[in-house]
């Protein structure tokens, strides 16, 4: 018996029952479905990291107050202006020094009202953070000094005040006051920063202007320091003079926690990872689940249907069918089940690959919906793989039926 | 041409044994038309289940066209069926599912013919079905049915058609018909074995061998 007679039969069979088919084959499908999810999240991540290192290079170093999220506004401000100073001036394998201070205001341009993240910044941010310009030009060390009121756009924020008219030159209100745009800054596109969000002011501006509130008993407070090392390898010796001058400064005595918090980059990539990676757990729990139940549903309902065909298997058997013949035919019957399982559950998946790009790129890092042929070819073999190992019993209770007593069930 | 020898078959029912055949030999020449009557559990469908080679023989000698059977494995068995047997069952044992031609197509998929389909239509037009052969079995009256499993018995070219009560789902009208094929195969050189209990359908064939209690009680011409 040729393998495509097997598998025509086993179409047949399995379009004759259409609904019970296709319910067979759910569980194998959602478990595929996840499968390629789950490979192409992998893919996702590496897409971020690699784009994280490559827009703010391996060097960066981030210290933030010990209860802030990433890029966030949350906890006690407990880093100032001249923490970021100190380190500026004490740490030999510092290179550049860029403290942020941010607050939400109210941002009018024309009839465009947008509430937006101000974000206080220093000319060195420049480097440091490496903004680019794409338009006019970023805030400059005469701006700082005369605490002038400019403001540097995020593409972001640019879009929906300005649309496609080019804002430099422009006016606009931030929490009621008066500010010339000077620059836009070119779209970062990352997934774990506000950078497009934010609207750029000097920092010495920002206290005067914006947050008289802020200023605490300690001086100035920023949110976030940014951190430049000499070199990759200078990188671990920068957070320690970090940490030493910054415990020094806030008199946090020996044994006593840190109040602030010291991440590079290696770091965020690596809570990065590890959010992903417990996402990537639950999805491949997933799988694995509906793969179990698929594969239990495959072999019941291979049960039934030998049980329901006995009659054809004995009459199959007096023609000629060998053992064998029977074996095959419900194997490749099974397979197919776990076949079509999985090529539905392949473009289950491509399609939830597809909605995680278009909301990735959402919100704010591209990454195309590719599906590898390599993640195709693994998700259907499994699913072929479940069919014959969960068809082999029925397969094998098929095949053993003895001819006579076949042809005589009712 | 086909020999039984001393055939006996004792069935194990818990710690009795229960004897279906008591030592049968006969002789069917090729190209003879034989009814096998009794009445039921005389062992009738015991013989026929070893002449179709569905089972073994406990002991004795059974010869098919020379070959020794009763030594032979499933395999063997099952190619035996396929090339050598045609089989016509009182129920038809049609599948359901498919069209007439994919019945008679069956047979030839397990012997791995080739020109499977020019085959079955051939077939099928010798036994006056070439208008329904995409038919489905429920499409087909009783008859015609019947009919669609003869030509699957056919279609390898068996050197023996074994039926089992092929017209006990029949009216007489369709018997007739259905017999009068069978006397046609047979004219065109065809051994064809026939049980059954009813002395009408037995009286179409040239010789009856009688079966009671597992013995040939008399063969009459």
């Amino acid at each position: 018996m040729k393998l495509w007679d097997c598998f025509s039969t086993a179409l047949r069979a399995l379009l004759s029952n259409k609904l019970r088919s296709a319910l067979t084959m759910l569980g194998i499908l959602i478990g595929v479905a996840a499968v390629i999810a789950v490979l192409s999240l992998g893919r996702v991540q590496a897409t971020l990291v690699e784009q994280a290192f490559a827009t703010l290079g391996a060097n960066l170093i981030y210290v933030m107050p010990r209860e802030a999220g990433v890029g966030g506004m949350v906890g006690e401000a407990t880093l100032t202006l001249e923490d970021a100073e100190a380190i500026a001036r004490h740490a030999p394998s510092v290179a550049g020094v860029a403290p942020t201070a941010q607050t939400y205001a109210q941002v009018i341009a024309g009839r465009e009202k947008l509430n937006s993240l101000i974000a206080g910044v220093t000319p060195e941010a420049e480097w440091v953070d490496n903004y680019v310009a794409a338009q006019g030009s970023f805030i400059t060390e005469s701006d700082y000094r005369a605490r002038s009121r400019v403001a540097v756009l995020g593409s972001e924020v640019a879009k929906t005040l300005f649309g496609q008219m080019d804002p430099t030159g422009q006016s606009i209100r931030i929490a009621g006051r008066q500010f010339q745009v000077i620059g836009v800054l070119e779209s970062r596109g990352m997934g774990f920063g506000v950078e497009d969000l934010r609207v750029y002011v000097p920092l010495s501006t920002f206290y005067t202007t914006l947050a008289a509130s802020q200023a605490g008993s300690r001086g100035n407070s920023v949110d976030m320091i940014s951190v430049q090392a000499v070199s990759s390898d200078e990188l671990e010796s920068a957070e320690q003079e970090i940490t030493a001058i910054l415990r020094d400064l806030h008199r946090i005595g020996e044994g006593e926690r840190d109040d602030f918090r010291v991440l590079n980059m290696e770091s965020v990539a690596g809570q990065l990872t590890q959010v992903m990676g417990i996402l990537q757990l639950v999805l491949a729990g997933i799988a694995g689940i509906s793969l179990l139940v698929g594969g239990i549903g495959i072999m019941n309902i291979m049960l039934v249907s030998v049980t329901e065909r006995i009659r054809e298997i004995g009459l199959r058997k007096a023609v000629g069918a060998k053992r064998r013949d029977i074996l095959i035919q419900f194997l490749v019957e099974a397979a197919t089940l776990g076949l079509c399982g999985g090529a539905l559950g392949v473009g289950l998946g491509w399609i939830i690959v597809i909605i995680m790009s278009i909301v990735a790129t959402n919100l704010g890092f591209p990454f195309s919906a590719v599906l590898s042929g390599n993640a195709v070819v693994l998700a259907l073999s499994v699913a072929i793989c479940i069919g014959l190992i969960t068809g082999l019993y029925p397969a094998i209770r098929a095949a053993r039926l003895d001819p006579i007593e076949s042809l005589r069930h009712e | 041409m086909l020999e039984l020898e001393n055939i006996t078959k004792v069935y194990k029912a818990g710690q009795t044994e229960v004897p279906a055949l008591r030592g049968i030999s006969c002789r069917i020449e090729s190209g003879e038309m034989v009814s096998i009557i009794g009445p039921s559990g005389s062992g009738k469908s015991t013989l026929m289940n070893i002449i179709g080679c569905l089972d073994k023989p406990t002991s004795g000698q059974y010869r098919l066209d020379g070959t020794e059977v009763s030594e032979l494995n499933d395999n063997q068995l099952a190619e035996i069926r396929n090339k050598k047997i045609g089989f016509v069952f009182q129920s038809f044992n049609l599948l359901s599912r498919t069209t007439a031609l994919a019945n008679v197509e069956l047979p030839l998929i397990y012997s791995g013919a080739s020109n499977r389909r020019q085959r079955a239509l051939q077939v099928l037009e010798s036994v006056g079905l070439a208008h329904r052969v995409t038919h489905r079995p429920s499409e087909l009256a009783g008859g015609e049915q019947q009919r669609v499993a003869i030509a699957r018995a056919l279609v390898n070219n068996p050197s023996l058609i074994l039926a089992d009560e092929p017209t006990g789902n029949l009216d007489t009208q369709t018997s007739k018909e259905i017999m009068l094929l069978f006397e046609q195969l047979h004219e065109q050189g065809m051994t064809i074995v026939l049980v059954t209990h009813e002395p009408d359908i037995a009286a179409y064939t040239q010789r009856t061998i009688k079966i009671r209690d597992g013995q040939i009680e008399g063969s009459v011409r």
